[in-house]
């Protein structure tokens, strides 16, 4: 166990690694930041005084040394857009997003949970199909879309939440609720799609001739069978989520989330702002993948590391 | 004896009846899944819409009239005793319904594009990856694995960024988000393929690489290839509209879906239609080629046995 999770950790720093020198490409290779940053009618000199005091003069492989120096040292400069370091400023906005995306996680397994166990347990019948068809209808709508509706509805028409801000319940409900949409469906099809596997297996014909209650069955034998497909949905989906996925979802609810920040600093061509960013995101989905990884041995007995 | 026939015990069965007609075959294939024959049609009307836009568009997207502007739907003739607003018009008086049908191309364009050229790569870098093994594959999946535990929006945001807003951009930076899902598809079904009586007699009698990638492999891990174009296609209708809602994907004059969204947005409280109707229009195209992307899975699936024919 305790080698797997550092196997895991140096694969971490992998990933990390990774990604940084792709941004770095994309962004040093591919672009200027010179001709991002100063308006159009910059004379020469100009450019080339930035460019110095840049370091974009160096060769680019000192750049990219340069540059992974800096990511080991967590120091990824001044963002240029706020004037004070860039790591700080994406690390504040990370509550933000933890409150949104867990609160809506809570939500959706709440939800999912019951829905699913019941759709798996009469397959075919009338109420399986509506709960599944309609999981599949929930997750088609684009969610900046959902709330855009729901602020009409609850908050134009009804006056119960206001439209946007950040800090009391009437702020969070109506976020929490519309990024809840997609993990719900998600969570509902694979949760009835590996019930329905594990109710159709011998075990459980055995369990019922010994004469189990079916709410044993159920909850005790198939779904904690169930259970690591399930995680690995779970564990998919809240990494993407908390790493920025929802941002149109922030934006729309004007929430001072890391989803926020990110089109922001698209709209600044704010580059060391960016690459925290990335860092702080290639972290966080390193982080809940390992959790992910290590949860299976919770459920699944035979799995050793 | 045209219809049945006896073996040597004398028994009596029925052949089963062929159908003869190249329709019934068609919709033999929906037996039992209406709904995605229904999908099917609908998908195909709005990509046919789309792309005849001008045959179909009441209105011309671009024109602008101040006096006619946010007027909800209405069914009865407009000022001038043209066809009606139906859908309503926008801040600028512009005919919702003809901006729907000319961003459809936008929308459908791009994801079709998109999906066409990453399917392409990520199909071959699969096929070799699979096929290979070794290095080459270790390599490329790992590739695989680390951009794809990533998220997209943040990938296409960071391409935009660099390279500008506009609809080429946005091609290019979804499909670079969107290959690996491909060549992680075709890679797996490649690793069952291989290891077959067939290829190893293909590589007996001496075929080149080429002809047993093209001719031998690609046709046997067609169908979850198709299943995958498919839903991807459903998932870059949403990664595109995420993005022009951002404004960083479709730029004005141009419109899409998305845009549309995003456009509509300020003036929510006063004009609901020039959200609603886009967002519908949304959903209804995931969820037609979601539905279509299950059929496929679940009809061309060579491991299903219960075939009706």
């Amino acid at each position: 166990m305790k080698r797997y999770i550092i196997l895991r950790l140096l694969y971490t720093l992998v990933v990390i690694f990774g990604v940084s020198i792709l941004v770095f490409i994309v962004t040093h290779v591919i672009g200027n930041p010179v001709n991002t940053m100063l308006p159009l009618q910059a004379t020469d000199a100009e450019r080339m005084a930035l460019t110095h005091k840049l370091g974009l003069d160096k060769p680019i492989l000192i750049q990219l040394l340069d540059f992974l120096k800096s990511v080991i040292r967590l120091d990824f400069g001044n963002s240029w857009w706020q004037q004070i370091p860039a790591l700080g400023i994406v690390l504040k906005r990370i509550p933000a997003t933890l409150i949104l995306v867990l609160l809506a996680f809570a939500l959706a397994i709440t939800l999912a949970l019951p829905i699913g166990i019941i759709a798996a347990y009469k397959p075919g019948t009338f109420i399986d199909r509506f709960l599944t068809n309609s999981s599949l209808v929930g997750i088609c709508f684009p969610p900046f879309w959902i709330a855009l509706m729901l602020i009409l509805l609850f908050s134009v028409r009804l006056g119960w939440f206001y439209t946007s801000g950040y800090g009391t319940l009437k702020h969070t409900i109506l976020p929490v609720v519309t990024l809840a949409f997609v993990p719900t469906g998600h969570l509902i099809q694979i949760i009835r799609s590996s019930m329905s596997e594990q109710l159709n297996s011998q075990y459980i014909t055995t369990a019922r001739a010994k004469g189990v209650k079916e709410t044993v069955i159920l909850l005790g034998h198939a779904l904690k069978n169930a259970a690591t497909s399930i995680v690995t949905m779970f564990g998919f989906d809240l990494g993407r989520y908390l790493a920025g996925e929802a941002a149109a979802v922030e934006v729309v609810f004007g929430w001072p989330g890391i989803g926020m920040l990110i089109v922001d600093t698209i709209g600044k061509q704010d580059f060391p702002l960016l690459q925290a960013e990335v860092f702080t995101v290639a972290f966080v989905i390193c982080f809940i993948n390992l959790i992910t990884d290590i949860s299976y041995g919770f459920f699944d007995p035979t799995i050793r590391y | 004896m045209s219809n049945s026939s006896s073996n040597k015990l004398g028994i009596k069965f029925e052949e089963p009846k062929k159908p003869n007609s190249f329709l019934k075959i068609f919709l033999l294939h929906f037996k039992g899944n209406g709904i995605a024959l229904v999908a099917l049609f609908v998908l195909i009307s709005i990509i046919f819409i789309s792309f005849a836009a001008p045959l179909f568009a009441p209105y011309d997207p671009a024109k602008s009239d101040i006096m006619q502007r946010l007027k909800p739907p209405t069914l009865s003739p407009s000022s001038k005793g043209g066809f009606p607003h139906i859908l309503g018009t926008d801040q600028q008086g512009r005919d919702v319904l003809s901006r729907l049908i000319y961003g459809g191309r936008v929308s459908m364009g791009v994801a079709f594009t998109v999906v066409l050229i990453a399917g392409i790569i990520g199909i071959a870098i699969g096929i070799i990856s699979g096929y290979y093994g070794g290095w080459v594959d270790l390599f490329l999946m790992r590739l695989v694995d680390i951009s794809s535990s990533f998220p997209g929006l943040l990938i296409a945001l960071t391409f935009v960024m660099v390279l500008g807003p506009s609809q080429r951009n946005l091609t290019f930076a979804l499909l670079f988000v969107g290959w690996m899902i491909h060549a992680r598809m075709a890679r797996s079904q490649v690793l069952t393929i291989r290891e077959t009586v067939m290829v190893e007699a293909c590589r007996t009698i001496g075929c080149s690489k080429p002809r047993i990638f093209i001719v031998h492999i690609f046709p046997n891990i067609l169908s979850p290839l198709i299943t995958t174009y498919v839903l991807e296609m459903a998932h870059m209708i949403g990664a595109e509209a995420n993005m022009s809602f951002l404004g960083y994907g479709i730029q004005p004059p141009a419109s899409s879906w998305g845009l549309m969204i995003g456009d509509g947005r300020q003036y929510i409280t006063v004009a609901w239609w020039l959200v609603v109707f886009p967002g519908i229009t949304i959903a209804i195209s995931v969820l037609c080629l979601s539905l279509i992307g299950n059929w496929v899975k679940d009809e061309f699936d060579p491991m299903k046995l219960d075939r009706k024919h």
